[in-house]
């Protein structure tokens, strides 16, 4: 089975000349969801505009369940559900109105129990009548939510969805995304909200300057990058990390009372070793704290390295 | 063809026009009767026939025309104009639409607004003036065209204008001074014969020209003259439109 998404060697370069995407090829499988990450301005919302139409690419091309999405655009296009990363909506329509207008627009007959079912699921049918200027950001976030899956996208692009979201509307829409996911639905948000990534991918691709950096399961990323640390409290302060412990990659706290050892999470074995050698060297221990770096620690790393 | 989306961006556009109802239907209207009154009926009527047409008959083609210019021009470019603004185009960029039916929604739009605004001039006129229509079924060929033609027009307006005052000056200094200058209120037989020269340069003579030849079967100029002037400045505005899709000038960076 083919990717649902193929991206080949596309490049962005900007009117101003300023190039924005260098030969990003990535592939995006049927069915997952996958988390964009990056910093500002590495050039996710532009990757993103050139896959579902809105920019052009300047070089490469991209296929969307096999349609190529300038050649066959109507085809791709159709499969692909948008929610832009900045809120614009039609002040003085409604809910309802603007929701079955991006059906339309998409191409499909009208369907009064789909919008239905869909307002309903993101707690808007009391607000159907509501014009869009009435509503708050969080509801017109959900509106924009139900515009993109109006047309029953097979592919649903989320460019920074949490971005300013209230706790509620955020836990409301991993929620959906998993539903979605459930029902077959291919799923691609940007962030750099790492608990998001975190908490929702199945893959992970991180982007830099535009260049795609790393692509990865993202438990196979968490393990493979993945630092632990083990914290030893000592019973008797230290002057100086012992010389017998040199092979340990060791550091001592100022008042000499913690040794912290940072080892890669494929190497627990170094830690009964340690523990063997402080227990020959008689170094006595009060307690022992064990922590994970998270996923976020993963990417500053990463997105730091020049 | 995707039908479907023609129909979202016509209904949604026309929903548009029905919500400002006193802006787009109802202002028109009255300013154009004001025209009536003072140039019809209270200068006209110190002023001798034209063509053996009555001058506040005379002028009703000319003032019709004037509004469909305007309001097909301004519908057109704020409907384009106003997504664009507001960032709901990126909506109709990643749909799937061709250029044709993006056209064909709002311009048909804009266009269906002016015939119905034009219609509803020509009513209100009859309140005034006492005209005929010679040839109705040609007044509304060129009622048609020349609404279509400038919401094509206005359509690149939108598209070419990137503030409030680009969308403005383009109807206001170029448009209204051809309209004024293009017959609405005379027969450019009655210029110097330098002018008439330089009038036949002005695209709006030839629609007001034919418009009136419409109703009472005299023209400025040749009657199929207008109609292939009106043809070619359409063919103009449908080339440029596809230019503009073709390499996204200004709606896709
Ligand atoms: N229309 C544009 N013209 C010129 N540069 C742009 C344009 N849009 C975005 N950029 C630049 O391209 C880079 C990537 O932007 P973007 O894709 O929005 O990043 P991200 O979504 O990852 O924050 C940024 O440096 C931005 O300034
Ligand atoms: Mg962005």
């Amino acid at each position: 089975m083919h990717s649902i998404i193929k991206v080949q060697d596309l490049g962005k370069t900007y009117d101003s000349g300023f190039t924005a995407l260098n030969n990003i090829s990535l592939e995006i499988k049927r069915g997952e969801i996958f988390a964009l990450l990056g910093p500002n301005g590495a050039g996710k919302t532009t990757l993103i505009s050139i896959i579902c139409g809105i920019a052009r690419a300047t070089s490469g091309n991209v296929l969307a369940d096999g349609f190529d999405i300038v050649l066959n655009y109507r085809e791709a296009r159709e499969k692909i559900g948008l929610v832009p990363q900045e809120l614009t909506n039609d002040a003085f329509e409604s809910v309802w109105s603007t929701v079955n207008f991006s059906r339309g627009l998409f191409g499909k007959a009208p369907d009064k129990a789909y919008i239905e079912k869909i307002l309903r699921q993101l707690s808007l049918w009391d607000k159907r009548n509501a014009k869009m200027r009435e509503l708050s950001g969080g509801m017109k976030r959900r509106v924009m939510i139900a515009k993109a899956l109006s047309h029953e996208p097979d592919i649903l692009f989320l460019d920074e969805p949490t971005a300013g979201v209230d706790v509620e509307l955020r836990r409301d829409m991993w929620e959906m995304v998993r539903e979605l996911r459930e029902s077959g639905v291919t799923i691609i948000l940007t962030t750099h909200y790492i608990e998001e990534a975190e908490e929702m991918a199945d893959r992970i691709g991180v982007i830099r300057k535009g260049e795609i950096i790393l692509v990865e399961e993202k438990s196979a990323l968490m393990d493979k990058l993945g630092k632990k640390t083990l914290s030893i409290h000592l019973q008797c302060n230290l002057n100086a990390i012992p010389s017998e412990l040199s092979a340990f990659n060791l550091t001592l706290d100022q008042e000499g009372s913690y040794l912290h050892f940072s080892y890669d999470s494929t190497e627990s074995d170094r830690v009964a070793e340690l523990l063997a050698q402080l227990n020959t060297l008689e170094i006595g221990i009060k307690d022992l704290n064990s922590s994970e770096s998270s996923l976020e620690d993963i990417f500053v790393d990463l997105v730091k390295e020049a | 063809m995707n039908f479907y989306a023609i129909r979202a961006i016509y209904k949604f556009e026309m929903a548009r026009t029905f919500r400002t109802l006193m802006q787009s239907i109802a202002s028109p209207v009255l300013s154009t009767s004001l025209y009536f009154i003072v140039f019809g009926t209270a200068i006209g009527s110190r002023m001798g026939d034209i063509d053996g047409v009555s001058y506040a008959a005379f002028i009703i083609p000319g003032l019709v025309m004037l509004s469909l210019l305007s309001e097909s021009i301004s519908n057109a470019s704020f409907g384009i104009f106003f997504p664009k603004f507001s960032g709901t185009i990126y909506e109709v960029l990643s749909a799937p639409v061709s250029p044709f039916e993006i056209v064909a929604g709002y311009v048909g739009a804009a266009a269906s607004k002016s015939i119905l605004l034009g219609l509803l001039i020509l009513l209100t006129a009859r309140l005034f003036v006492d005209y005929t229509i010679l040839h109705p079924i040609w007044m509304l060929v060129f009622l048609a065209l020349t609404a279509v033609t400038f919401s094509l027009f206005g359509f690149i307006i939108g598209i070419w204008a990137d503030d409030f005052q680009k969308l403005q000056v383009i109807p206001l200094m170029v448009i209204t001074p051809l309209t004024f200058l293009g017959g609405a209120f005379y027969s450019i037989n009655m210029l110097p014969d330098l002018w008439q020269t330089i009038s036949l340069f002005n695209p709006v003579v030839y629609l007001v020209s034919g418009f009136r030849w419409a109703f009472y079967g005299v023209a400025d100029v040749n009657i199929g003259l207008s109609l292939g002037m009106t043809g070619l400045f359409m063919l103009t505005c449908l080339a440029t439109i596809g230019w503009i899709f073709r390499t996204g000038y200004r709606i896709r960076s």
